[in-house]
């Protein structure tokens, strides 16, 4: 068999994918490049076909039309066998039959490589687990099957490791531990991961880049940060995070910023974070990026009058606000608290005021709703 | 105080029904039978009367005049065991894996020889191997057997015939143990460099083993112990230890041999029964 433990393969590159399942359209013409050495996440609500991507990198799904490659080699149609590509699996699927030793060294012995002892303790030691090598799968815990599970695909140094849901057979605590803990095994074997999650916060932890998908495309790529701070388009800015998204209308230029009419009021933004097509589009701004004053006080940058608060909830590191709006908007407003008690009550006048350069413009056509209705307790299942 | 003795006393209440209907069928008939195995002709007395003497040296009789059928009982169960082996287990891993929306009817196919009468489907074999039937006439067509050549009263025939009848008693335990496989640990396995073929050795038969000791099992001590299908299936030269105790029971009335056959065949399978579980090392499966 072929040496698949090559230190360098060359990026993944998926050009024009699409698979289908008689009518239904798991993945709709996607074309994709995740560069060598990367965390990559693609992430998305249950059925935007996500998993159905990482299959066909993977080999267990064949696409119905277009091609992956690996660097130069066309591995479209090549068999999971024949690919220097491992998967963690979202149950972790470990062989209940063999020791966790012999379930580490599976792929090195499948490839005929003889002495497999010092590569398997090697990584055994790299999750930490090395007493558990002679005890069965079952014999584990949740959070210990999924470090072997780990274990078993790395130590086979593939050119691509892939991530299916992994961490979401985990309680709250042990997946936020091992969030932090992938990110560092990535980055001390080196090795490009791509990771497949509907959970925003595990994709903004770990990856360099995210990929948010829906029905089957991409939305979106780009950066946790690019993704969260200029979003565009309204599934991302709802389903990464929360956004107060107000129907505007843009009115003018004045330099690199764009003036904009909310409602009969006047904002400003800079022209480079708006993905608007024409005069129509929704301004979007982040609840943490708005400041409550009250009616008088000073404020500065963007403003708008006449809020009302109808809401108050203190949630220990911040207390988040509903703010009613002239025209009849709830706005969501977050706000450290950094000095004490909640200084405004149910029923305050005030006034939302934020930094220009935090606001960013969606197309006026776009769907306020998308990525709102996702509820993340049926996303486990895919 | 009355709760707690409740608590004590309830699994034994529950297993009495059990233990009144094994003790009265099957302990008292087996001391029954172990006293009838020692027992000789009384002297004088007529056909079937016997006295208990003690006397082991019956069993050393029985078994060196009937060492032919013992053999040839083991020889037939094995190969309709290997046999059955070899078509319920494609048939129980297409039925778990790939049979789909099929599967719920496939199984009903499996079972359905159950709702007709043991006999009656091996003598319905007869008809399907004998002359008249399309089998034979066909095998001499195509020159696979000579002109004169029968199937009926072999040995291939009650080796058939065993291995028809006790084929879903392979298949359903197989079918269990393959249905509970995680698809997902072969596609893991695929996934870690293993090809089809070493997948199936490495992940897919090491998990299905319990099946397969379940259904060999199930498969071989009925077909040992089996005398239908050698008497209806069968000649004089292809009898089966099951036909001589048969014989000896209800045509020679020689109880104490009959008995005496009968436990040295008990004693055959729970040796070799015993053998084969620690050499299939059931204890080391899930």
């Amino acid at each position: 068999m072929a040496d698949v433990s090559s230190a360098t393969h060359g990026d993944l590159r998926l050009t024009r994918i699409t698979k289908t399942y008689g009518d239904f359209t798991a993945v709709n013409d996607l074309s994709l490049t995740i560069p060598e050495g990367s965390f990559f996440a693609l992430l998305g609500p249950s059925g935007c076909g996500k998993t159905t991507t990482l299959r066909m990198i993977a080999g267990l799904e064949e696409p119905t039309v277009g091609s992956i490659h690996l660097g130069a080699t066309d591995i479209t149609t090549k068999r999971p066998y024949q690919r220097p590509i491992n998967t963690v699996f979202q149950n972790y699927a470990l062989f209940p039959h063999l020791t966790i030793f012999e379930n580490i060294a599976f792929g090195l012995r499948r490839r005929g490589i003889k002495d497999v002892t010092a590569d398997v303790n090697k990584v055994l030691d790299l999750v930490e687990l090395p007493h558990l090598a002679q005890r069965k799968p079952t014999q584990l815990s949740g959070g210990q099957q999924q470090r072997i599970a780990l274990a078993r695909a790395i130590v086979n140094r593939p050119a691509l490791l892939l991530l299916d849901e992994p961490l979401g057979a985990l309680d709250l605590k042990l997946r936020r531990q091992m969030q932090i803990e992938l990110k560092w095994i990535q980055r001390e074997v080196g090795l490009t991961f791509v990771h497949v999650t509907h959970d925003q916060e595990e994709a903004m932890t770990m990856a360099d880049t995210i990929a948010v998908m829906n029905e089957g495309e991409i939305e979106q790529m780009g950066s946790p940060a690019d993704l969260y701070d200029n979003p565009g388009t309204a599934f991302v800015a709802n389903f990464l995070g929360q956004s107060n998204l107000i129907k505007g209308r843009i009115e003018g230029t004045d330099g690199d910023n764009l003036v904009v009419d909310l409602f009969g009021q006047k904002i400003s933004m800079p022209k480079n974070r708006s993905h608007a097509v024409d005069k129509s589009m929704y301004a979007g701004i982040r609840p943490e990026k708005f400041r409550i004053s009250l009616v008088g006080t000073p404020t500065r940058g963007n403003t708008l009058t006449g809020g009302r608060i109808e809401d108050v909830s203190y949630i220990g590191v911040s207390t988040q606000y509903q703010v009613l709006m002239p025209w009849g908007q709830e706005v969501m407003v977050f706000e450290q608290n950094d000095d004490g008690v909640p200084p405004f009550d149910k029923g305050d006048e005030v006034v939302i005021s934020w930094e220009p350069n935090f606001t960013f413009a969606l197309r006026g056509d776009d769907d306020v709703e998308a990525g709102l209705e996702v509820n993340p307790e049926e996303l486990d299942e895919e | 105080m009355s709760n707690v003795l409740t608590k004590v006393k309830l699994p034994y209440l529950l297993l009495l029904p059990g233990f009144l209907f094994l003790f009265t069928f099957f302990i008292l008939p087996i001391v029954n039978l172990a006293q009838t195995s020692t027992q000789t002709p009384i002297a004088g007395g007529d056909t079937g009367q016997y006295e208990q003497t003690l006397q082991f040296s019956n069993y050393i009789t029985a078994f060196t005049e009937n060492k032919e059928q013992f053999a040839r009982s083991f020889v037939f169960a094995l190969c309709a065991t290997i046999l059955a082996l070899a078509i319920a287990y494609p048939l129980a891993y297409a039925i778990a894996f790939k049979a789909g929306k099929l599967k719920n009817f496939l199984l009903v196919l499996v079972v359905a020889p159950f709702f007709v009468s043991f006999l009656l489907r091996t003598i319905a074999w007869k008809q399907i191997l004998g002359e008249e039937g399309f089998v034979v006439p066909t095998l001499r067509n195509i020159g696979i057997i000579g002109q004169s050549t029968t199937l009926t009263s072999t040995s291939f025939a009650v080796v058939m015939g065993m291995t028809y009848n006790f084929l879903p008693f392979m298949t359903l335990p197989l079918y269990a143990s393959l249905e509970r496989i995680d698809p997902r640990t072969m596609e893991a396995s695929g996934d870690l460099y293993a090809n089809g073929i070493t997948t199936f050795r490495k992940v897919t038969l090491p998990l299905s083993m319990p099946g397969v000791v379940a259904g060999t099992l199930l498969t071989f001590i009925p077909a040992a112990g089996d005398y239908v299908n050698a008497a209806i299936l069968g000649s004089p030269n292809t009898k089966m230890i099951g036909n001589v105790i048969e014989s000896r029971y209800f045509k020679i009335v020689d109880y104490p041999t009959a008995a005496a056959l009968s436990f040295t065949l008990m004693a055959a399978i729970l040796i070799l029964v015993t053998l084969y579980i620690r050499k299939a090392g059931t204890e080391e499966l899930v």
